[in-house]
């Protein structure tokens, strides 16, 4: 039995159909109910939902043998797992944006709105300069809008929300996807079981890019 | 799984120890600051717990205990077998401040050859199945992977990188980065083969032959297939995304794992590089164990504070009291005597005395 955590929300919906179709389907799962855990023992899966945040944590921890997760929660959070696989999907990228036509001022500390402290601290120590991290929960475009940070660091998918904002992309920092990632140690007892299913997900994937 | 006791463990695999001639190693809480900051990059967690002694030095409780061992060990004094069961103060990247850590492990320091080497891992692997049978041992070269990583052409800059996505045992990225430093694509194709591997020495070892470049690799290689026809082969596997600190590790790396623990509870190897960084000519190897994690293999909390509960009042003589309880104890039962029912505890049975 594989213990999988999916990230909740659309992605979450769409790797499902990736993994129903690559041999791990679990019916009960699109059931209208209140329920957190679903199993197959015919399919040897078991799948619940997590808050995408919280699948690395899961599956450090060894609640989860295996999850999916954004690249942008493994660049933040950094957690002790295997990533065995890019699945191809929930494809944006990792951007500091701000104001349209706003001058980049080197001469003051940059103040800096995001979700992600870990990833827009790393980027800017790598160009040595002094930010000013405002963490912030949601709805990160406001803040410069009412000039609580000059840019913010977050991910964009359209950059739809940008642009009726009037904010643009400044930089592209990382391009991101979603991965599959295992716990390192339910990897190894389970290590048969795991590589199958990454194998067969990997050709599902393959086979998909073809005809798209 | 049979039921583990902490406690049990750590006796049995002091003995365990002591059987094969290594002596107990005992240290103080704290050690002067300098030994840790001088070789930070060697710890796990480079926070370091620090206080001022009455005499104004600085002093720190203790992060590790590997390093006060081969501070202490004497060159050219044959080999030093010691084994210890300290507590060491970490931080954890998870919960950030700082943990008491109970840590049992063995040091071998000095002149190591195959048969220190093969005593060692086998007692990794004893310590393992004493404390579960269903363990596995992981087993690396560094050697190995350091001699691959010089044929692919990897400059010292981009070591750390590459190093890390082995660990996540990353393969697609690792062929991006490859390619993006402009590696030998030969030898890329050979990293990311062996960043993916995992299964039995006898199956994977032929395989590895034909990734050899260069004498060091080949040493490697000779290395670790002597040593794997050394100890049980059937919990052994060979893993060569496991990698830790280059500056401090060079040959064999091992690591341990026990069913139902999220993480890894063993961890050890070949230190040469640590001892040549404090002026040494000789080498090293040896293990720690992490027995805080096995809290949580210990068998299910038992449901009661105590079999019974015995309650007397003003008018029952002491004696019949205690006299009663000791009977019930003989049968074998646990027994509280009160005069009224403690708050919060929870008793199989309840009764009066008489």
């Amino acid at each position: 039995m594989i213990d999988i955590a999916l990230p909740k929300g659309r992605l979450g919906e769409k790797v499902y159909e990736i993994l129903a179709q690559a041999g791990y389907p679990c019916p009960a799962i699109q059931e209208e109910n209140r329920k957190l855990v679903f199993e197959n023992p015919q399919a040897g899966v078991r799948y619940f939902w997590v808050k995408p945040s919280d699948v690395a944590i899961y599956v450090e921890r060894a609640a989860a043998d295996i999850g999916i997760a954004g690249k942008d929660i493994l660049l933040e959070y950094q957690p002790e797992v295997y990533e065995l696989a890019d699945l191809g999907i929930g494809k944006c990228r990792m951007c500091v944006a701000g104001r349209k036509g706003a001058r980049d001022c080197r001469d003051q500390t940059l103040r800096v709105a995001t979700k992600f402290p870990k990833i827009a601290k790393s980027y800017y120590s790598a160009q040595s300069r002094d930010i000013d991290i405002i963490k912030l929960h949601g709805s990160i475009e406001l803040a410069p809008l009412l000039g609580l940070s000059d840019v913010i660091v977050d991910i964009v998918e359209t950059g739809k929300t940008l642009l009726e904002n009037d904010l643009e992309v400044k930089e592209t920092i990382v391009p991101i996807s979603a991965r599959l990632i295992a716990n390192k140690v339910s990897y190894k007892f389970k290590h048969e079981e795991i590589t199958r299913l990454c194998q067969q997900v990997d050709q599902y994937c393959r086979e998909r890019g073809k005809t798209l | 799984m049979k039921e583990i006791h902490s406690e049990q463990v750590v006796r049995q695999l002091r003995e365990l120890y002591r059987r094969y001639g290594y002596t107990q190693y005992r240290m103080s809480k704290f050690e002067p600051y300098d030994l840790y900051v001088h070789n930070k990059s060697f710890l796990i967690s480079e926070d370091i717990l620090t206080f001022t002694d009455a005499d104004g030095r600085l002093m720190a409780l203790k992060p590790d205990v590997t390093l006060s061992i081969v501070k202490n060990a004497k060159e050219g004094s044959g080999l030093q077998k010691v084994y210890y069961s300290e507590n060491v103060y970490r931080t954890s990247p998870m919960t950030r401040g700082f943990r008491e850590i109970m840590q049992t492990g063995l040091e071998c320091v000095g002149d190591i050859d195959l048969v220190a080497m093969g005593e060692v891992l086998l007692l990794a692997a004893r310590s393992l199945d004493m404390i579960c049978e269903d363990y596995l041992l992981d087993v690396s070269h560094m050697g190995f992977v350091a001699g691959l990583l010089d044929s692919a052409g990897a400059g010292e800059d981009s070591r750390g990188e590459l190093l890390k996505l082995m660990g996540e045992k990353n393969v697609s990225g690792l062929g991006t980065l490859c390619r993006e430093l402009g590696l030998d694509p030969e030898a890329s194709e050979d990293l990311c083969q062996l960043t993916g591997l995992y299964g039995a020495p006898e199956e994977l070892l032929p395989a590895l032959e034909d990734m050899v470049r260069g004498e060091r690799m080949a040493q490697a290689l000779a290395e670790l297939t002597a040593v794997c026809t050394l100890t049980p082969q059937a919990h052994l596997q060979l893993d060569f995304s496991m990698v830790n600190n280059m500056d401090y590790y060079n040959g064999l790396i091992f690591q341990g794992y026990l069913p139902g623990l999220p993480s890894g509870v063993l961890s050890g190897g070949r230190y040469d590089n640590l001892l040549r960084q404090m002026g040494r000519g000789d080498g090293a190897i040896g293990f720690a164990i992490y027995m805080n994690l096995l809290e949580r293999l210990e068998g299910a909390r038992e449901d009661y504070d105590a079999d019974v509960l015995l309650l007397y009042d003003e008018t029952t003589p002491a004696s019949a009291v205690l006299g009663e309880a000791e009977r019930c104890r003989r049968a074998g039962e646990s027994v509280r005597v009160e005069r009224w029912v403690p708050e919060g505890l929870t008793f199989r049975t309840i009764r009066k005395v008489g």
